[in-house]
């Protein structure tokens, strides 16, 4: 079944996986701001996991230890950000936005020599036997197993942040830090461990672009992924399920735009190309005239404010 | 073990040692970083920051400092006004571009005619292409409660797709052999912001920040507008009883640095860009949101910030044509510089005190 | 060379030197400077332009001295980096994108003695500027004549980069060959609105892939396209584009066009040495060396291949031009009348697909 001449079936498969490097990144984000952190140097930490995934597979020869490096290379960078933030109580918008430039400028003097260098690939997840059923086949058993890990993600932040302990501290340091210190949490501890967090799920989202989705490393890889990740979190009201949604409906009009061009459709290329954007803004637009009764938006309370203990 | 005790007022002596320490750090361990690169460290350090001021090319390059400075000041002191209300415009590098276009476009209509009064009316239309594109997240806010990070920073998008619209259709030059590109303003002396010295690098854009950033200061110093402003930024319950409306903070605050930076944006097509490209904007908008920090959100200090990111800029690039240090070597400098001023700048506001600060109950 | 060579080309070049635009001495060392748009590790179209400036070093020994900036922004970055180039004492400069065609023709009326040379412009305003570009089409041509016969779906595709006559030219090379030997083939093109971005290279490429494409060529730098295509485990195959690509020569890589910069640069660092150097505007092809075919691998079919080989021996020796008539343009009228082969100018400014391509080119 066609419509437009695009099947709709590889479309949804495709879209499954090109928004993964915006899932996971938003994921980690989302975790850190409703800590009441906002770190806009997702970005830097993308490209320089990344850079450090593709390095670890390479030189190790095993996909798997590249996500891992990505994954400890973004964590590494992001203590940068935790330490200017949590024991310098330095602006995090400023510091974010310092973050990004240096990790982009360490990873592009990182990578050279790496260019041009081919991974070693991450195969299908489940065999083909499954992947090759009719519509179901391609859409769900047809990815590799950082898809399935970002899908299990979703349900274990929902999870996490709904039910559990840990959740209810985060949201606690997120709403009122005040408050939660004065019942004792330690604030800076738990974002410094929700930061890292976001740095570890940033870095291995920017290692699937490096390792699975393009693959190489260039210089600028990750090309701007990480704003757009970050506006996924805030698009989704800080909730995992719509950081999901979000993810991909975006990377879905992205895919769906350059099918519709090779298709030969219509539509001229350039409305096409400003598409995601501004289908990302009016969905925002109607999600959040929707809440107009509340005093404010979503936004934990204290998202952006530092804390210092007084006492 | 050290803590961290907060100071009654800001220390005077801190606020101006503060750039200098931290410049003096991040000179350290860059110098470390390029003697690891294996190039000689106060060759580097001298050539960022000596030679561009006092160097064999100076006379140039002076005037270099203004051209890349100042749009970085026009756009910041519009942002710091928002900024200090904690209304977060991410997006000025969109109105940006919107306002080179909108600019650009009618100095194009009337390209072939002379007159005094083409300049003012481009630069008329850039500022409000700039302010429109403001009030797209500025509107959205106020009405529909929209998150303006998001908007503004997804109309950037917007606006780079727009901008290569421009380049390669409604704006593209006839005569240009069908490549992308729209005329080059240099031919057209009515629309062209040339130096206003021959040479200086100061065009209008850079006149325009200077007196900006004075107008700016007088605001928040003076006027009402900046004392709402701040008691918004410190205070947002007793602005609200103060009676400061909310709505209409984020409108203004908006609608100046989304003005703001499509002067800038018009400034820099008519002058040093020359013509409108696919990519003639070079990240100004988010530079500047850098700039704006650094001066700490404070029109005077933005003009001195500005003047420093312009230099490790400049200075960067002569370090990697002569000294063949990679690109990505000066972006991790630069990085560095602002991590340092970030964390030195703690100290402005607080002490450091040594013993665990617990207080002591009875005797 | 012997002093009586060195003596002979002095005087005819002081003859030349009071009428038309030889430059008179040769030189005993020269400074080579080359402005690039990209990172060196690009793997592509700055990849090559570095390639050719390390000829030039190998070439000429200690008689050159290289000294390059990379990712240069167009505009007044590029401006700057010129002017200080001039200014540091370069004595040939190589500007390697077209964008920076406004800013080449500047900085040169303020440096006259200084060589400008442009890659894939057209302006030369002042005498020092000399122009250059290579016949990318020619290998288009046999990238579609490949694909015509290979294809088993019959449709093939394009990722365009943006909408410009050399790339316009491209497209209906490749799809002109392949419908030549393929009267069912359909032309897919995907617009990817940059010269470089590998991810959205990606996208595109899947795209086609996933519209049943099995051929695809790109006009965009890097391996992305061939990665993707790579994943199909041999259904999809491609080319090399701007350098050989060779990694994936077991893989879908089946030919590829290389942008060899070597010939060229030499030849004028060389005229500049020895004295001869004259501005010039020069479109190589095959013929010239610098459109290079790459190694076409065994998955091609020896017929074919014996058939790509003799085009392109064909276009070096000029007895076949890709662009002979009879061609229509996609509306239906003639362009080329039976035997006629394209003139530059044609070529230069083209702005039409030829008939039977169904998609429009973006305004």
């Amino acid at each position: 079944m066609d419509f437009g001449g695009i099947d709709p079936v590889i479309l949804i498969a495709t879209l499954i996986a090109s928004a993964v490097p915006i899932l996971l990144a938003a994921l980690g984000e989302t975790v850190v701001e409703r800590s009441g952190v906002l770190n806009l140097g997702v970005e830097g930490m993308m490209i320089v996991g990344a850079l450090g995934g593709f390095v670890i597979a390479v030189q190790t020869g095993s996909p798997f230890l590249g996500f891992v490096g990505g994954a400890v290379t973004g964590a590494a960078l992001s203590l940068i950000f935790a330490a200017l933030t949590q024991v310098f109580l330095a602006n995090q918008v400023a510091t974010g936005l310092a973050l990004t430039l240096f990790g982009l400028g360490a990873s592009s003097l990182g990578g050279q020599g790496y260019n041009g260098i081919k991974p070693p690939a991450t195969g299908q997840f489940f065999p083909d036997a499954l992947a090759d059923l009719p519509v179901i086949g391609p859409i769900v058993f047809g990815h590799d197993w950082v898809v399935y890990f970002g899908v299990a993600m979703v349900a274990l932040l929902w999870w996490v942040l709904k039910s559990t302990r840990v959740g209810l501290i985060i949201r606690a340091v997120g709403e009122s830090h005040e408050a939660a210190h004065a019942l004792g949490y330690k604030v800076n501890r738990v974002r410094l461990g929700c930061i890292v967090f976001g740095g570890a799920m940033a870095g291995m989202g920017g290692a699937y672009v490096s390792l699975i989705r393009v693959p190489q490393w260039v210089d600028g890889i990750t090309n701007g992924v990480g704003w757009i990740a970050l506006a996924i979190v805030v698009f989704a009201s800080w909730k995992p399920w719509r950081v999901l949604i979000g993810a991909w409906l975006f990377g879905g009009i992205t895919v769906l735009q350059l099918n519709l061009q090779a298709a030969g459709s219509s539509i001229p290329v350039e409305y096409l190309s400003m598409a995601p954007y501004l289908i990302t803004i009016i969905v925002l637009v109607v999600m959040s005239a929707g809440r107009k009764g509340k005093s404010g938006s979503n936004a934990p309370a204290c998202l952006g404010q530092n804390f210092h203990a007084s006492r | 073990m050290l803590r961290l005790e907060k100071r009654p007022t800001p220390s005077q002596f801190w606020l101006y040692a503060t750039p200098v320490v931290a410049v003096l750090l991040t000179m350290i361990v860059g110098g470390m970083l390029f003697a690891a690169m294996g190039k000689d460290p106060f060759a580097v350090i001298r050539t960022i920051f000596w030679d561009p001021l006092f160097g064999g090319m100076s006379g140039y390059l002076r005037g270099q400092l203004i051209v890349k400075a100042g749009p970085l000041i026009l756009i910041a002191i519009g942002l710091a006004l928002g900024f200090r209300a904690g209304i977060w415009n991410i997006g000025a590098e969109g109105q940006y571009i919107m306002g080179a276009i909108s600019g650009a476009a009618v100095g194009l209509y009337f390209h072939s005619m002379e007159g005094f009064w083409i300049f003012p009316l481009m630069v008329l239309a850039g500022a409000l292409g700039g302010w429109a594109w403001g009030m797209i997240p500025a509107l959205l806010k106020t009405k529909f409660n929209t998150n303006e990070i998001l908007v503004s920073l997804m109309l950037v998008y917007v606006a780079e797709s727009i901008l290569a619209m421009a380049a390669t259709g409604f704006l593209r030059d006839p005569d240009g052999m069908g490549f992308p590109g729209s005329k080059n303003f240099r031919n057209y002396p009515s629309a062209h912001n040339a130096d206003l010295i021959a040479g200086s690098g100061l065009h209008w854009g850079g006149l325009a920040a200077l007196i900006g950033a004075m107008i700016v200061a007088a605001i928040l110093l003076w006027h009402v507008l900046g004392f709402q402003i701040r008691l918004a930024g410190q205070a947002p319950r007793a602005a609200r009883f103060h009676g400061v409306n909310p709505s209409k903070l984020v409108v203004l605050c908006m609608g100046i640095s989304g003005g703001l930076a499509g002067l800038a944006g018009v400034f820099e097509v008519t002058g040093p860009a020359a013509q409108i490209t696919i990519n003639f904007n070079v990240g100004y908008g988010f530079t500047a949101i850098i700039v704006a920090f650094l001066g700490r959100l404070n029109p005077i200090g933005i003009v001195l910030a500005g003047f420093l990111m312009a230099l490790t800029y400049v200075g960067g690039e002569m370090a990697s044509t002569q000294l063949g240090l990679p690109t990505a070597a000066v972006q991790v400098f630069q990085g560095m510089l602002l991590f340092f001023l970030l964390a030195v700048d703690v100290l402005t506001n607080y002490r450091v005190r040594v013993g665990s600060g617990a207080v002591k109950v009875g005797g | 060379m012997n002093r009586r060579t060195l003596l002979a080309s002095a005087a005819m070049g002081l003859t030349l030197a009071f009428g038309g635009q030889a430059f008179a001495q040769g030189m005993d060392s020269a400074k080579v400077c080359f402005v690039y748009v990209g990172p060196i590790g690009d793997g592509g179209w700055t990849f090559q332009h570095h390639e050719g400036a390390l000829a030039v070093k190998e070439a000429f020994g200690d008689k050159v001295e290289i000294q390059f900036q990379e990712s240069v922004p167009e505009g007044a970055d590029a401006e700057r980096v010129l002017t200080q180039m001039a200014l540091g004492g370069c004595n040939i400069i190589f500007t390697t994108s077209f964008g920076y065609m406004d800013a080449t023709n500047a900085v040169a009326a303020q440096f006259p003695d200084v060589k400008f040379e442009h890659a894939t412009g057209y302006k030369r305003d002042s005498a020092n500027v000399s122009t250059y570009n290579a016949r990318f089409y020619e290998g288009r041509a046999i990238q579609g004549h490949i694909a015509g016969k290979m294809t088993t779906s019959n449709k093939i595709g394009y990722i365009g980069s943006f909408p410009i006559p050399e790339v316009v030219m491209g497209i209906n090379a490749y799809y002109l060959h392949a419908k030549a030997v393929n009267p069912d083939v359909e032309l897919s093109v995907v617009w990817a609105y940059t010269w470089f971005d590998p991810a959205k290279e990606a996208d595109a490429a899947k795209a086609l892939i996933d519209q049943g494409v099995d051929v695809i060529a790109a006009h965009t730098d890097s391996t992305a396209p061939l990665a993707e295509a790579a994943k199909t485990e041999g259904k999809v195959i491609g080319f090399g584009q701007a350098s050989d690509m060779a990694a994936y020569k077991d893989g879908p890589r089946v030919t590829s066009i290389i942008d060899n910069w070597a010939p060229y640069y030499v030849k004028r660092v060389g005229a500049l040495l020895d004295g001869s150097y004259a501005q010039a505007d020069a479109w190589e092809g095959i013929a010239g060396g610098e459109v290079e075919i790459g190694e076409i691998t065994d998955k091609v079919p020896a017929d074919v291949k014996a058939e790509a080989l003799a085009m392109s021996a064909a276009i070096a020796a000029g007895t076949y031009h890709p662009f002979t008539g009879p061609i229509n343009k996609q509306d239906g009228t003639p362009w080329l009348a039976e035997g006629v082969t394209a003139p530059d100018g044609d070529l230069l400014g083209m702005n039409f697909y030829v008939e039977g391509i169904t998609a429009e080119i973006p305004k």
